[in-house]
């Protein structure tokens, strides 16, 4: 016990001398907290459109208000010719052009089928197929409006037209933020940047000097080494989640409908299974640089992307999902949501808290015992 | 003053190191492919298949035939159906349905009798972006079944074979099948590019201060200049190198093909190549030890350009602040340019804004970093 105080202070002693890593564990990770937070933000809010109007008649100005009153589709600018579109479409200032061919007004009093083009730029895919539904419905609406007027000036009088109109109503996220759903993720990918790096390279930096092996030789245990090595970070990890914590709801302000304790409590069980991967790493890597490229490449920019962090993994295919449940990131993404988006508590996601203690043990026996061979 | 004969040799030194180093090699070469495969395969945003139960109070042709439709598209499987309104309580918070369809009971009387019908619809937003699309699809759906129950209605007057005025005819430019890869795959290759230059130029030159071996160097008649242009030439060619593989995995993959010049891509990517091998630079004149310099470097390389460039997150939907910030960032105007070029085959006369910005950045950061280096590296 007495050697593990002993050990547990050289390491604490040995992490206050290095001002610039305190710095990176306490710094970085809340200039990133803010800078993610603010800067992170999908919402499809509105869909810019050129209009390209050759006919100047009333229905045409018609729906041109429709679209504009939708709140969905600000329009950016109105060119007279076809050819000015190409512009606003080439230069990204418009996502969509509504082009209205010579004589709209008149044929459709007469039911001619006119063809309406509107063009969409496809590139950003998913404000392109929201925005062409949107614009698909409002359309459709409108040619709706105009037959049955048609209709009724023809004499059969009474009719209206027909609509089955949606009430959609969101839960757990009413305004669509997609804030509220990419930012609290933020505190996964920063415990894990934070914790696995960082274990993995205090152990590597050790061997790399050659400190390692005068340790080996004095009597402490291989375990004790270990439990010296992990503790510091583990407390890092604690305090890097009060501070995303606090960072996320009080700095950022997404709200949290679960409890905080309960995401505490399971960021903890998270810490554990991330310092098991800087463990891990550190007996595969013999190098600084080697620790710092297989944590950065092999393990953080997978694990976030595959985790579900930016990109649903149910839209991954069967294969890939699979592989996302050996992924500890991706149970701790499903906490930190349910938590915060959902408000469900324990009862709801004991089989994630599960998943993240059995993986954590496993790594960290697996990690213990190659290290302790290492070390033989 | 400057030779090619002393550049040369610390070229083949530096590739020699480079081929030494078998993970870090491999990482230059495999990440690329890992991503372009991930990002074609596995991460996308194209929401398909959203499952969605229903609540059916009138349970009659006409309504079953409104759920059909959407149930029989890509975009939304069958959940289940439901029988109470404490029922939907249950299933979208476990997450058995993402949108639930609520039809009233009088739901085919009223059609039928030409009176317009309200439904509602449930839907989870904890995921905003899919939420979103899911809500578009519902409505367009809902849109197209109110337009054919008017023409039946139409019929039902006497109206022989009503069609609609107006022919909606969307053309989708770019990306006709809108696959999020196509968006992808060029930001990819920005990325990759930043990471790779800034990454390996500041540890080649940090890892070299830490040996001690720049001293036996700068004792050398070698020019500091010769150093740094035999130092970076090995990863301004194996940037290339992966920017082509990208283009030709790309294609082969998932059709990306370049619409505009190859010329003028080969041009900006090399530009932004200097971008990024100053940024490396600066990373060395500031960081002391290789970890240092490897934190740093991807600090200033993977947040900017995969948090404040366009390549995920939209830059119109940042805050004021923000936007302002990334317009020093040369990964900003790289993905735009490259983007333009590989999408939309634009020319450099609607670049050449963003090709201006990215060179003055290319060339600041290489005077800043050149002078800070004489001083603080080479100590001339």
């Amino acid at each position: 016990m007495r050697t593990l105080l002993h050990m547990l202070r050289k390491e604490f002693l040995q992490l206050r001398r290095d001002p610039r890593i305190v710095q990176l564990i306490l710094i970085g990770p809340i200039a990133q907290l803010l800078l993610f937070g603010y800067a992170i933000n999908m919402d499809v809010n509105t869909v810019p459109v050129v209009v390209c109007d050759m006919d100047h008649s009333i229905e045409s100005h018609d729906l041109i208000a429709r679209f504009s009153n939708s709140g969905y589709f600000p329009i950016v600018g109105y060119v007279d010719k076809l050819s000015d579109v190409d512009p606003y479409i080439d230069r990204s200032k418009a996502s969509l052009a509504l082009i209205i061919p010579e004589n709209f007004g008149r044929d459709i009093k007469r039911n001619a089928s006119v063809p309406l083009p509107v063009i969409v730029d496809g590139s950003e895919s998913n404000s392109a197929s929201v925005g062409l539904n949107y614009a698909g419905a409002i359309i459709a609406g409108y040619s709706q409006n105009i037959l049955v007027q048609n209709f009724s000036r023809r004499g059969f009088g009474g009719l209206h037209p027909i609509q089955v109109i949606p009430e959609v109503r969101v839960w757990y996220n009413p305004e669509l933020k997609s804030r509220n759903f990419l930012v609290p993720g933020i505190l996964g990918t920063l415990l894990l940047q934070a914790t696995v790096l960082l274990t993995a390279l205090a152990i590597v930096k050790e061997k790399e000097s050659g400190t390692m092996e005068q340790l080996i030789v004095t009597p402490i245990k291989p375990y004790q080494i270990i439990i010296g090595k992990l503790a510091p970070f583990f407390i890092i990890g604690a305090i890097d989640i009060v501070l995303a914590i606090a960072g996320t709801t009080i700095v950022l302000g997404i709200p949290v409908r679960g409890s905080i304790w309960l995401l505490g409590g399971l960021s903890l069980l998270f810490i554990m299974t991330t310092l098991g991967l800087g463990l891990f790493v550190s007996t595969v890597s013999q190098t600084q640089q080697q620790a710092m490229m297989t944590t950065i490449f092999f393990l953080i920019m997978p694990m976030n992307f595959l985790s579900g962090f930016i990109f649903p993994i149910e839209n991954m295919p069967k294969i890939i999902q699979y592989v996302t449940y050996l992924l500890p990131l991706r149970y701790f993404f499903e906490i930190i949501r349910d938590v915060f988006l959902r408000g469900v508590g324990f009862d709801v996601l004991w089989p994630q808290a599960l998943a993240l203690f059995i993986f954590g043990v496993c790594i960290l026996t697996l990690a213990s015992l190659r290290f302790r061979k290492k070390l033989a | 003053m400057i030779s090619v004969h002393r550049i040369r040799p610390i070229i083949r030194k530096e590739f020699r190191q480079i081929m030494r180093d078998r993970r870090s090699l491999g990482v230059l070469l495999v990440v690329p492919a890992f991503m372009l495969i991930m990002f074609g395969y596995a991460l996308n945003y194209d929401v398909q298949h959203i499952p969605l139960a229903v609540y059916d109070q009138d349970r009659s042709t006409m309504s079953r035939e409104f759920i059909q439709q959407f149930i029989h598209s890509e975009y939304f499987d069958f959940a289940g159906s439901i029988s109470s309104e404490q029922e939907i309580d249950t299933v979208i918070p476990s997450q058995k349905a993402r949108v639930v369809v609520v039809i009233p009971p009088r739901f085919s009387e009223d059609l039928l009798a030409n009176r317009s019908v309200s439904i509602q619809v449930l839907v989870d937003g904890a995921n905003a972006t899919t939420a979103a699309t899911a809500a578009g699809y519902l409505v367009a759906m809902t849109q197209d079944y109110s337009t054919n129950i008017s023409l039946q209605a139409l019929q039902r007057f006497g109206m022989s074979k009503p069609t609609l005025p107006i022919d909606y005819r969307p053309r989708i430019w770019f990306n006709p099948e809108l696959k999020s890869a196509k968006f992808m795959v060029p930001g990819l290759i920005g990325f990759i590019l930043m990471m790779s230059t800034v990454v390996s130029t500041s540890l080649s030159i940090v890892r070299e201060r830490e040996k001690g071996t720049i001293e036996q160097i700068s004792v050398s008649p070698i020019h500091p200049m010769e150093l740094l242009v035999g130092k970076t030439m090995p990863y301004v060619l194996i940037s290339l190198i992966a920017t082509v593989l990208i283009l030709i995995t790309g294609y082969a993959l998932f059709n990306v093909v370049v619409r505009g010049s190859m010329l003028l891509l080969f041009l900006e990517t090399l530009i932004f190549t200097f971008c990024g091998l100053g940024l490396g630079m600066w990373v060395s004149t500031v960081a002391n030890k290789q970890d240092e310099a490897f934190q740093l470097a991807t600090l200033v390389s993977f947040l900017p350009t995969f948090m404040l460039s366009g390549f995920a997150f939209p830059i119109a939907n940042m805050p004021k602040v923000i936007q302002w910030i990334t317009f020093i960032n040369p990964a900003r105007y790289f993905l735009f340019i490259l983007r333009s070029i590989i999408l939309k085959g634009v020319g450099l006369s609607a670049l050449w804004q963003e090709t201006l910005f990215m060179t003055l950045f290319a060339l600041g950061i290489t005077a800043i970093s050149w002078n800070k280096m004489r001083k603080s590296v080479f100590r001339v």
